[in-house]
């Protein structure tokens, strides 16, 4: 899996889900200001969350947009620092897309529906 | 300002070292004065490169104080960190000897990026007639002062660390001919600068951009094609 097709479409995936970021970051840090005000326990939030199919959608999201963009950066890294070739440090990257997305979405399993 | 200059110079090959020479200090004295003198006076054997002196040929090239520079254009009072002057050859670059850098590879990269224009008029054929004003002009016209001096070449850090990157003077290159509607080789250029030998190595860190001694903006035509690169995957007509 390389080739200049690949890199040219993990290039767009990884800007695509920049953009993504840029706006999931704002919103979730206007969010937070908007939600804390005047202070906020951990069950007072998760009160609000639980159950909420949009928090559910916007933080699933958030979490595989994270995982796709910071695993397509990580493998740019590791072929350019550890000298890894573009094979194995795909799927080192892969690797830790996938472990973003399982800590994520489990997280976002508590927030919502646990 | 004081009457003598110390200037550390590079001599030999990869495993050279530098060695130090005391040099006259003048006003209005380049380093490219500077290693002349050093030349001239101190050790006719220093290997260094220059041809025009006025910032127009791009031969002369070399690193004055960690920094790649032209030093016809770079006056002593600018760099000079005190007294001191340290020279080096053009870094990214295999030495021939001292100051001399062999520039064979860095042309060789602009060949892999398909710098070569092609055409499909012949010299029968009437002028072209391009419209300065148009985008794709104006896009051309931002790169194409080039002179190819290494300088952005040599401040690349992704060129230090991925050897098969073409570099910020190739991607240029190919970037106004992309932009040169009498091109026809437009697909097969694009083909050959995408990728991380090509476009998508580029961390967009404006090294090239910051010290081209031309005011180019390598890092702007660089990102230029990674669009052009991303709309033609998707379309399938990589």
């Amino acid at each position: 899996m390389s080739g200049p097709v690949t890199e040219a479409k993990l290039w767009y995936w990884q800007r695509v889900s920049a953009m993504a970021l840029a706006l999931f970051v704002l919103v979730h840090l206007a969010t937070m200001a908007w939600a804390v005000r005047g202070g906020l326990s951990a069950a007072e939030i998760l009160g609000r969350t639980r159950g909420s199919w949009v928090a559910g959608a916007f933080y699933g999201v958030f979490v595989m947009a994270a995982a796709v963009h910071a695993s397509i950066g990580l493998a740019t890294i590791a072929q350019e620092w550890l000298g890894l070739r573009a094979g194995p440090a795909r799927a080192l990257a892969a690797a830790f897309a996938l472990a973003l997305a399982v800590l994520g979405l489990r997280a976002v399993y508590a927030l919502v529906a646990a | 300002m004081s009457e003598e200059l110390v200037v550390k110079v590079w001599r030999g090959r990869e495993d050279g070292a530098f060695v130090a020479y005391r040099v006259p200090r003048r006003e209005n004295q380049t380093v490219l004065d500077v290693v002349t003198w050093i030349q001239r006076h101190l050790d006719p054997s220093l290997a260094y490169r220059y041809a025009c002196r006025v910032g127009m040929c791009g031969s002369c090239a070399m690193t004055v104080n960690g920094v790649a520079r032209w030093t016809c254009r770079t006056h002593v009072s600018r760099v000079a960190k005190g007294e001191a002057l340290e020279i080096a050859p053009l870094a990214n670059l295999p030495i021939v000897r001292d100051l001399a850098t062999d520039m064979r590879d860095f042309f060789d990269r602009w060949a892999r990026a398909r710098g070569q224009f092609t055409g499909a008029a012949t010299r029968h054929d009437d002028f072209a007639r391009v419209d300065p004003a148009s985008p794709a002009r104006v896009a051309a016209d931002a790169g194409i002062e080039c002179i190819g001096c290494g300088v952005c070449h040599a401040s690349c850090d992704v060129v230090a660390w991925r050897p098969a990157f073409v570099g910020p003077a190739a991607l240029n290159r190919a970037w106004t001919l992309v932009n040169d509607e009498r091109d026809t080789a437009g697909r097969e250029r694009l083909r050959a600068v995408a990728g991380d030998a090509g476009c998508h190595a580029c961390h967009t860190q404006g090294a090239c951009t910051e010290r081209c001694p031309k005011g180019i903006a390598p890092t702007a035509g660089i990102a230029g094609l990674k669009r052009l690169v991303a709309r033609a995957a998707v379309r399938g007509e990589l």
